[in-house]
């Protein structure tokens, strides 16, 4: 009997991390031909979760010990807590720096929100507080 | 030949496409947000280089690195995004002494 137990978690573990990593070339490839900012940034942030996710399960059965489980996991959720920080900062930069295409939009809810601001911020500036 | 190491070659494949990518973007970005979403898919493509490596070797030497990226690799494009909306904010508000009403002079 030439299949075992250990060889079904070894296909599985490279199967997992074929699929984890081919997600970082989705990235790449989206990134090359994705035309405005917020579109790549759509593309880049596949691999940062789940690609580190199936690449990291794909390493914890290719290891096969439960002892590496809590590290794997504190990589991964690391990841998933810092993951939208800098995506919410990209966004909100790209936004508000005029990098995007307003046509490529369907619906803009934001823009009223960023227009009321910007009214604050000027009748602030034209009536600037005593002292 | 294993079907673990025929996997760890194809993912190196598959990661230096994703890479090549990056590096295609960092370099010929047009914005300087592009440049810093390329340095993020860079930054995975060697933590999950890091992890292919390892699940080869069945070892754990750099899982601490791993650890360590994906706690810190936030950072970056997080400052170039907050100096980018402060430039471009700067680039705005640079033309409005010509629209502000006169009386105010002297400010």
């Amino acid at each position: 009997m030439s299949i075992t137990f250990d060889s079904w978690l070894d296909l599985v573990a490279a199967i997992l991390l074929v699929v984890g990593t081919s997600l970082s070339a989705v990235a790449g490839f989206g990134l090359l031909r994705f035309p405005d900012v917020l579109s790549r940034m759509h593309a880049a942030t596949k691999p940062q979760v789940l690609g580190l996710l199936l690449a990291l399960a794909g390493l914890g059965l290719a290891v096969g010990s439960w002892k590496i489980l809590p590290v794997l996991l504190v990589a991964w959720l690391m990841q998933l807590i810092t993951a939208p920080v800098s995506a919410h900062m990209v966004g909100r930069a790209t936004y508000r720096s005029h990098h995007l295409n307003p046509k490529s939009i369907a619906v803009d809810d934001l823009a009223k929100v960023v227009k009321e601001q910007d009214r604050l911020d000027a009748e602030q500036d034209n009536n600037p507080p005593a002292g | 030949m294993d079907v673990l190491e025929l996997a760890g070659w194809i993912s190196l494949v598959l990661l230096a496409i994703g890479a090549l990518g990056a590096l295609y973007r960092i370099v010929f970005g047009p914005a300087l947000l592009d440049r810093a979403i390329a340095v993020d898919v860079l930054l995975i493509a060697l933590s999950s280089g890091l992890t292919v490596w390892m699940a080869l070797h069945e070892s754990l030497h750099f899982i601490m690195l791993v650890v360590v990226a994906s706690l810190i690799g936030f950072i970056s494009s997080t400052t170039l995004a907050r100096f980018t909306v402060e430039g471009a904010q700067a680039n705005q508000t640079e033309p409005e002494p010509k629209q502000r009403p006169m009386g105010d002079g002297g400010r």
